[in-house]
């Protein structure tokens, strides 16, 4: 058996017949082989000494069984970190940030409490996944939509409070965004309802988010100062139609009308999902080396032959596709004025993708192009680094680089510029580069996946050229808008406004809700008091610092 | 890495660690909940069967559910150490009664 740092054996050993006692024993994984399964499947540090492996794992059953853990854990000051279904692959998977942390597995908590068809929430648990509320709609027969991410086997809840995202409209797409009212268990066990949910009778928890007096929501998604045990969640009444189509615009400069044509209808919402500016003629350029090298200069000389270049291979620079659903005549009428509203920018082309109507039987959904646009779970994501013609040797996994970038041409093509030449220079192994793209309502993400690999030299190379392109992404004034559990504090590090005000204001709420520290400690950069230098990082070596403080004794 | 799974698989089925013996109807049930969403015919949505398509190119089923030669160790062993982009399963997902199930209906009979 492994132990936690900071806590001593014999302390550890007194938990853990209380931990026992208070779940049963069934639910406490003490055994390596049975703990490893929690180790980050997808971790860039896989097998190094850093590796992020802990100590046990503890499953309870209920909320009840959630507040008798932590309060035994914050009695010994043991480390723990929840995971709802602990899925987060490419961001840490179920591994904690602390190395030897408790794992808390939130798993068997899978009851969906309540889903509401006229007022279209759902109040769930946090072993509840897409592939579980999509099932129980379907066998109710309900009329509503849930919005999932590429994976199915994801929770809703895990999936928000690392602020996820999905692909239909909004508000329902951004996760966190979509939710309404939570249920939380803090360290020392007590448990707070927020939003309306803190009227003991309440009977809009799930309509009406902001309650009485300060919002507190926020403070549970990516951080570490409680233990959400319940989650509502808006649900979209099952639209009527579903329609596709792209604009392609033909100069390079054009990129600058089609985004903020493009921004201009996200903001007046006649467009209310995801879109992005690709370009087709990347792959053109990337074959032909004076063409590529006028790209990345793009003066005025190097744009008019581009330009000329394009025309001649009949490609366009840029293209954006568009997504609409609601009833078919709204749907149809917004992708035609749309097209007009593109329609002055020269040699403009559109073209019609998908039309879909609903219901639709499920093996249909499954042979549209991407059924997760439409509310449907599935895993055929995991195409990604998998075994192909194109990588015979399949990967262990990736690892995802996403800054925030604005909705401008102008970003468009200084991100292309920048985080391209830190990876031409430096080389990597990226197994997708999505283009910038609206995961959110009014800024553009752009997302680069390392292929992960279980050779440490790979694996090393990938993490410098990582924290090179957080660095250049921060100069340019662009933060990740999630990070894998290897990097939290580099980019906990790049929002430092005003001597890390911010980070600095985090740490003092964590030391007031959880004074011991127990609760995922380093998550998103934010240490606890006893654990932390100067400058905020997290302490190498815990067990001495305990000591120091006069702790417990190791 | 592949080859050495393969090979702990053997060891395991030596040791008869998994002596437990299975019930397939419910291995069924488990499978389709927990396998099924990359395992299932059709390479273009179930990335398990891709892959495994493009590795046995057709000398094995791509479909793990065709497949004449598995057994409830070599199951066993995938699953709980995962392989490529396929994780390992916790025993909070699928415990080892329900492993022992997956392995039974995964078993020719
Ligand atoms: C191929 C691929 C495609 C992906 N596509 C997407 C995508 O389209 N959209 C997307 O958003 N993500 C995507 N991901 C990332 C990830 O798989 C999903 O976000 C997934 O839903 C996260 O896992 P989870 O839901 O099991 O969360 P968990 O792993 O359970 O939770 C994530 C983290 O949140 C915290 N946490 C979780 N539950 C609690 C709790 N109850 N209390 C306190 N803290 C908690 C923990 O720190 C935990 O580590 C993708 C990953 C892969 C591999
Ligand atoms: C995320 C998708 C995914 C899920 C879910 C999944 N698998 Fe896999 N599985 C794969 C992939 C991909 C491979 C092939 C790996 C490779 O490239 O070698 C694979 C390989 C296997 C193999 C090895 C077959 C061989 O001959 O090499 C077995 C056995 C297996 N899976 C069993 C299971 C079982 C049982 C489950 C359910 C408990 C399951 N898998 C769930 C993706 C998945």
């Amino acid at each position: 058996m492994r132990y936690p740092p900071g806590v001593s054996q014999s302390d550890f050993d007194r938990a853990l017949s209380q931990f026992q006692a208070a779940i049963g024993s069934d639910w406490v994984f003490i055994d390596e082989a049975d703990v490893d399964l929690y180790r980050d499947a997808y971790s860039p540090l896989w097998g190094e000494e850093e590796e992020k492996i802990p100590s046990i794992a503890l499953a309870p059953r209920s909320a009840e069984e959630v507040q008798a853990l932590m309060r035994i854990c914050n009695e010994f000051r043991i480390p723990v970190y929840p995971v709802s279904t602990g899925k987060n692959l490419g961001y840490g998977g179920s591994a904690p940030v602390l190395n030897g942390s408790v794992v808390l597995d939130l798993k068997r908590m899978n009851r969906i409490i309540e889903v509401s068809e006229e007022n279209a929430f759902a109040l769930v648990e946090p072993g509840v996944s897409y592939f579980d509320l999509y099932n129980y709609i379907q066998e109710k027969g309900l009329d509503l939509w849930i919005d999932c991410p590429d994976p199915g086997w994801g929770s809703l809840i895990g999936n928000a409070l690392d602020h996820g995202v999905g692909y239909t409209v909004n508000p329902y797409r951004d996760h966190f965004e979509a939710h309404c009212g939570m249920e939380v268990v803090l360290a020392d066990g007590d448990v707070v309802r927020t939003g309306m949910g803190a009227m003991p009778n309440a009977e809009t928890w799930q309509q009406y988010r902001w309650g009485y007096g300060p919002w507190l929501d926020g403070l549970f998604a990516q951080s570490n100062f409680g233990v959400v045990t319940k989650m509502g969640f808006w649900l979209y009444p099952a639209p009527e139609a579903f329609r596709s189509g792209s604009v392609q615009v033909m100069g390079y400069n054009d990129v600058h009308e089609l985004t903020r044509v493009t921004a201009k209808m996200m903001y007046s919402g006649i467009l209310n999902t995801n879109a992005g500016v690709q370009s087709p003629m990347q792959f053109v350029l990337g074959q032909n080396p004076e063409m590529q090298e006028r790209y990345e200069r793009a003066n005025a000389e190097d744009i008019r032959i581009l330009d000329e270049f394009a025309q001649s291979n009949n490609t366009p620079f840029w293209s954006s596709s568009f997504k609409f659903y609601g009833p078919q005549e709204i749907v149809d009428s917004s992708w035609a004025y749309v097209k007009k509203q593109f329609a002055h920018i020269e040699g403009v082309r559109f073209q019609d993708q998908e039309a879909l109507q609903f219901p639709m039987p499920y093996e249909e959904l499954m042979q549209t192009s991407d059924e997760n646009h439409l509310g449907v779970p599935s895993m055929s994501v995991f195409q990604l680094g998998n075994r192909s013609n194109f990588n015979p040797a399949g990967t262990n996994g990736h690892l995802g680089f996403s800054p925030v970038v604005p909705m401008t041409g102008e970003a468009v093509l200084q991100a292309n510029k920048v985080l391209g030449k830190v990876l031409r220079d430096m080389g990597g192994n990226t197994v997708f580069n999505v283009p910038p793209y609206s995961y959110h309502q009014r800024t553009f993400t752009i997302l680069i996946g390392f292929t992960v690999s279980r050779d440490s030299d790979t694996n090393q190379k990938t993490r410098e050229i990582f924290r090179e392109l957080v660095r250049v992404a921060a100069e340019n004034g662009w933060g990740e808008y999630r990070t894998h559990t290897a990097f939290m504090d580099d980019c906990a590090a790049t929002y430092s406004f005003n001597d890390n005000a911010l980070l600095r204001l985090q740490q003092r709420l964590k030391d007031a809700i959880d004074p011991n520290g127990i609760i995922s400690a380093g998550r998103y950069g934010i240490w606890p008091k006893h654990i932390r230098d100067e400058e905020g990082k997290g302490i190498a070596d815990i067990n001495s610092a305990r000591d120091e403080e006069g702790g417990s004794n190791v | 890495m592949y080859k050495a799974l393969i090979l702990l698989a053997g060891i395991l089925i030596s040791t008869g660690t998994l002596a437990q013996s299975g019930d397939p109807v419910n291995g069924k049930a488990v499978y389709e909940h927990w396998c099924s969403p990359c395992h299932a015919p059709g390479a273009r949505k179930h990335p398990g069967t891709a892959a495994l398509e493009f590795l046995y190119k057709g000398e094995k089923p791509a479909v793990l559910e065709q497949r004449l030669d598995l057994t409830p160790a070599l199951v066993a062993t995938f699953v709980r150490n995962g392989v490529k982009i396929m994780p390992p399963f916790r025993k909070t997902e699928i415990s080892d009664k329900e492993l022992a199930d997956i392995g039974a209906y995964l078993t020719p009979r």
